[in-house]
């Protein structure tokens, strides 16, 4: 058991409660905006809800997820203890005082400005402080991710970083440069106007900072998925990694092209300057590159497996593959939410048909298929298959995880399908009632009824999630030890070494000092330069 | 594993070469749009005073609306503000060339004309500007698509597409909707 367990757990199971809690939102919401009509609806819970979800999701489930397996893969895979343990369970606390601080002001009707703000607008002071919190205590992750990464490298000279602990400090590397443009908006604009220092905000200003945020932080939350691609699934599959190299230029490549890319958020915007919107589109379209890296690489090493355990002939590997294994099965499961997904973020990158779906329900179908469905369906994964090393316990039923996992993907695909077509056909995001009674809207109904039946499915799935982990925990005498160690995949030629650069992040934080430095320095300067007219600061508590 | 060491680099280089050439398609396609055909992303750095907006003239209760401007064209200006569009319908001849501009007093909202490729943030302290031109007569929803506060579902207009010769304005210009 990792001398860390605890810390883990704890933060494994903030993420998971705050999960727990945002899908029901979720499925409420999908009732309110559904034709039937749904208890407590009203246009302030609504707003309040969705911005509980959005928040709990995006800000609470990903963070703690990715610090709690952080830490994990640090002790694991450069098996030494990971450094200053209280000063991560002190940022620990401070994450959940966050939490409290978000949670308390958005119940109470004080932050109704969703989970992406939009100044003018402003909540409570106290939301803003919360959140500063969370990221604080991810930086301390942060830090010590790199600590650890550089401490091991000193008492390992001349050899390479383990690929699972290499990919970790990528995330953190890129989570230090994504969260520069929030952090930049709300210390310098949001928390004065907030507090009420100030009473106006330039609103493009804050829009342009946020999107340098807002692109980076999926890759953020995608990372764990593509750290388990590489790192367990071809060991579950019984194979080998196929390059070690690959896969860590595609994580580099991660980290390099997912940040000049967040003007790609604001297309529609009057205040970016076209040109800049263009070059950014163009790293957009790189940026699919470590994505399409990614599939050469594990499907390369799924064959790997598939062969080694018998399989024949062109495509006989995939049937030969141990899909009773949960690991394998997500990750089959989460490849072909991929694809929707990757298609669906092509049409988003090019301006020209975005604007036929922006701000509609494509929008909202793109990022649940992607973030909820192919990145959330490797968090199950992967808790599935560390319980047992956190808690010591072999896994109670292999088939319960299965039936979750199969639930996950087939609800996340009956809940968005029907977005994707009704954001096709121009339905407007962050609506809390239609009126079915226009003759224009009335088509909807069956739609918003089958999204509505996947989403009840999704809670389902999500209870069965919880009902699967608590079990590790109940003291259940019949349950044997885990005895085996974590063990990440080990490439196909192990004796290898990484070349220099790709063994640590001082030449890519370089590149991406540049790269950002030409993606958004004319973009934040114009701001100063054409000194647009302030916005009068709407504060939602009424005050 | 009968794969050797130089086969998989190959087959990566391989792939990798293959990935490049889409890459390079993709971008071809989407500068060629941008620089050949001049479509570029939108974008219209055109300042206004969200506090002043009502007597700025243009924006100025009066003025809003459809209009067939004295030099030609036809120009619907707008206020969106929480939580109604000012005027809530729009009346446009099909099948010629319009220009919408738009601006907020307030916080930042966004329209679309469902159905159509209409669609633009509206940033408090910039003037949007959108161009096009309705192939099918008929009334369409212009809805807001941004969340402005607590009333943005119902902030909803219209827009009514008429064929050319019952697209009447008056002799300052000025177009409304009938009543219905
Ligand atoms: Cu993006
Ligand atoms: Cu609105």
């Amino acid at each position: 058991m990792p001398s860390l367990s605890r810390l883990i757990l704890a933060h494994l199971w903030t993420a998971f409660a705050a999960f727990g809690g945002a899908i029901i939102l979720g499925l409420w919401q999908m009732w309110v905006r559904s034709p039937f009509a749904a208890p407590l609806s009203s246009s302030e819970n609504y707003f309040i809800s969705v911005t509980a979800h959005g928040s709990a999701m995006g800000y609470v489930l990903t963070t703690f997820f990715i610090m709690g397996f952080g830490y994990f893969v640090a002790e694991t895979a450069l098996k030494r203890p990971v450094p200053f343990p209280q000063l991560a369970w002190a940022a620990f606390y401070a994450g959940i005082a966050g939490v409290v601080l978000v949670v308390a002001t958005v119940i109470s009707g004080q932050a109704t400005v969703l989970f992406t703000f939009y100044p003018p607008l402003t909540a409570s002071p106290w939301f803003y402080v919360g959140l500063v919190l969370v990221v604080a205590s991810s930086w301390v992750w942060c830090v010590l991710m790199l600590v650890a990464m550089g401490q091991w490298k000193r008492e390992n000279p001349g050899k390479s970083v383990p690929l699972a602990m290499f990919a970790t400090a990528a995330n953190a590397v890129l989570w230090l440069w994504t969260t520069i443009g929030v952090a930049a908006e709300i210390v310098f604009v949001v928390l004065p106007a907030a507090f009420g220092v100030t009473d106006t905000v330039d609103v493009g200003l804050t829009r342009t900072l946020f999107s340098w945020t807002l692109h980076a932080i999926v890759y953020f939350w995608l990372l764990p998925a593509y750290i388990a691609f590489y790192t367990m699934a071809p060991q579950k599959a019984g194979g080998r990694l196929y390059s070690d190299t690959m896969a860590r230029i595609s994580f580099v490549s991660f980290l390099i092209y997912g940040l000049p890319v967040g003007l790609h958020h604001l297309f529609m915007d009057p205040h970016p300057p076209s040109g800049f919107k263009t070059v950014q589109m163009v790293f957009t379209v790189l940026v699919a590159v470590p994505t399409l890296l990614t599939v050469f690489t594990v499907c390369a090493s799924m064959e790997t497996a598939g062969r080694l355990r018998g399989g024949q002939g062109l495509l006989g590997w995939v049937g030969a593959l141990p899909w009773k294994e949960p690991m394998v099965l997500a990750t089959g499961l989460s490849f072909s939410m991929l694809w929707f997904g990757g298609f669906g973020g092509l049409i988003n990158m090019s301006y020209g048909m975005n604007a036929m779906i922006h701000n509609t329900s494509w929008v909202t179908a793109h990022f649940h298929m992607i973030f909820g469905g192919s990145v959330v369906i490797m968090y199950f994964a992967i808790a599935y298959e560390i319980w047992p090393k956190l808690t010591g316990r072999k896994t109670p039923s292999v088939a319960l995880q299965r039936v979750q996992l199969w639930s996950w993907a087939i609800g996340m695909m009956i809940l968005s399908l029907p977005w994707h077509v009704l954001g096709l056909f121009g339905q407007w995001r962050r609506v809390a009632q239609f009126d079915y009674s226009d003759p224009n809207i009335a088509w909807w109904s069956p739609w918003m009824a089958a999204s509505l039946l996947g989403g009840a499915i999704l809670v389902v799935s999500a209870a069965l999630f919880i009902c699967n982990i608590a079990r590790f925990h109940i003291d259940d005498k019949k349950l044997q030890a885990e005895t085996e160690p974590m063990r990440y995949a080990v490439s196909l030629h192990p004796g290898t070494a990484a070349p220099a650069a790709l063994n640590g992040f001082s030449l890519w934080n370089v590149l991406v000092l540049v790269l950002m430095t030409a993606a958004y320095a004319v973009p934040i300067a114009h701001s100063f330069v054409v000194k647009p007219p302030q916005a009068q600061v709407h504060r939602v508590n009424g005050q | 594993m009968a794969i050797s060491e130089t086969g998989v680099v190959q087959s990566e280089r391989r792939w990798a070469l293959a990935m490049a050439v889409v890459s390079v398609i993709f971008l071809t396609a989407i500068l060629y749009a941008a620089i050949a055909q001049h479509l570029s992303p939108p974008s219209n750095v055109e300042l206004i005073d969200p506090a002043t907006i009502h007597v700025s003239g243009e924006f100025a209760e009066d003025n809003l609306g459809t209009r067939l401007e004295p030099e030609g064209g036809v120009v619907i200006r707008l206020v969106t503000t929480q939580f109604s569009f000012v005027p809530s319908c729009v009346v446009v001849p099909q099948d010629a060339p319009v220009t919408f501009r738009v601006v907020s007093p307030d916080v930042i909202h966004g329209i679309m004309v469902v159905g159509t490729n209409v669609n633009t943030m509206i940033v408090p302290g910039y003037i949007s500007r959108v161009r096009t031109r309705f192939a099918e007569a008929g009334e369409k929803l212009m809805p807001c698509h941004e969340f402005c506060g607590l009333g943005h579902s119902q902030m909803i207009a219209k827009v009514r597409v008429v064929p050319v010769n019952e697209f009447k304005p008056d002799a300052d210009g000025r177009a409304h909707c009938a009543e219905p």
